[in-house]
């Protein structure tokens, strides 16, 4: 699968509640952020849980969002960061 | 903690672990004598490989650009090998402080520092390094600036993260291995900074 996104670009964490094996952390859903870089094409996470190939592998991006976006009453340096590391299909 | 020898019963995991090992050697697929040395191999990893790494990068500039452009192959010129695990490495400056995290597990550069501390596993830890990273920090004792930047990396993939100290100023004139002697666990996942002990006067 080929990588839709690069550095710099603008996206947003899909908001969902699927069950399973999911490595896209609950706090982050729903917020946008900016690509940090692209981390490489790794196997999809939700399917090696369940004990099947992974493939197609999942473009991996390092995401960066800003913590006063994230919570809304975060108190600290407004410049502060968080950076996570979401599969290509979280992201729109 | 005080020891009273108490008869404890095995915990749920434990006693998988238990149950999964004998049946294991039983079926004679392991032997308890691997089991031991795969321990034993796990328990010898300890953070001074990652302090190595942080003392090479501190005196050789070409390897510190390489180490912050993909640590894994950094890693291998030491000689280093990380299978299966792809290592960023994030710069600390005089702006910007990293500190690093697993919020839904306890992801950790297992090959570089070695077990993570039960603290690095915790509920508390992980759901506050996310959001008040900074009052978790003075909890370690490490007050920032309030103009520093953090940076809180949530390895929650296939990346494992390593906190490139900043290198104290007053040891310019020490070698690889002073250096790496400073450079302890805490400072490598950002929650500590290297601190150099104060210079002995020569007699």
């Amino acid at each position: 699968m080929s990588a839709r996104f690069k550095p710099g670009d603008r996206v947003r964490v899909r908001k969902a509640y699927p069950l399973g094996h999911i490595r896209t952390p609950f706090y982050i859903r729903g917020h946008g952020g900016v690509v940090e870089r692209l981390c490489g094409a790794f196997g999809n996470p939700e399917e090696l849980a369940q004990m099947r190939s992974g493939e197609p592998k999942q473009p991996l991006y390092r995401v960066r969002f800003l913590q006063t976006d994230v919570w809304p009453a975060y108190r600290g340096n407004p410049g502060d960061v968080l950076e996570i590391e979401i599969f290509q299909h979280w992201l729109e | 903690m005080k020891d009273s020898g108490d008869y404890q019963p095995y915990s749920y995991f434990q006693l998988m672990e238990v149950s999964l090992r004998e049946l294991l050697v039983e079926k004679g697929i392991v032997t308890e004598a691997q089991v031991a040395s795969a321990v034993e191999d796990i328990r010898n990893i300890t953070p001074e490989r990652g302090a190595r790494v942080v003392a090479k990068a501190w005196v050789d500039k070409d390897f510190r650009t390489r180490l912050l452009k993909d640590g894994t192959s950094a890693c291998e010129e030491l000689g280093l090998d990380i299978p299966a695990l792809k290592l960023v490495v994030v710069e600390n400056t005089a702006a910007v402080h990293n500190m690093i995290v697993c919020t839904l597990c306890s992801c950790y550069p297992r090959m570089l520092l070695g077990m993570p501390p039960e603290w690095y596993k915790s509920r508390n830890y992980r759901s506050r390094a996310v959001r008040e990273p900074r009052a978790v920090l003075s909890e370690f004792g490490l007050h920032l600036n309030e103009k520093t930047i953090i940076r809180v990396h949530d390895s929650t993939a296939d990346m494992r993260y390593l906190v490139l100290p900043m290198r104290p100023a007053s040891t310019a004139d020490w070698g690889e291995d002073q250096l790496a002697s400073i450079v302890t666990r805490d400072c490598m996942i950002g929650v500590a900074t290297p601190r150099a002990p104060r210079a002995v006067k020569p007699s």
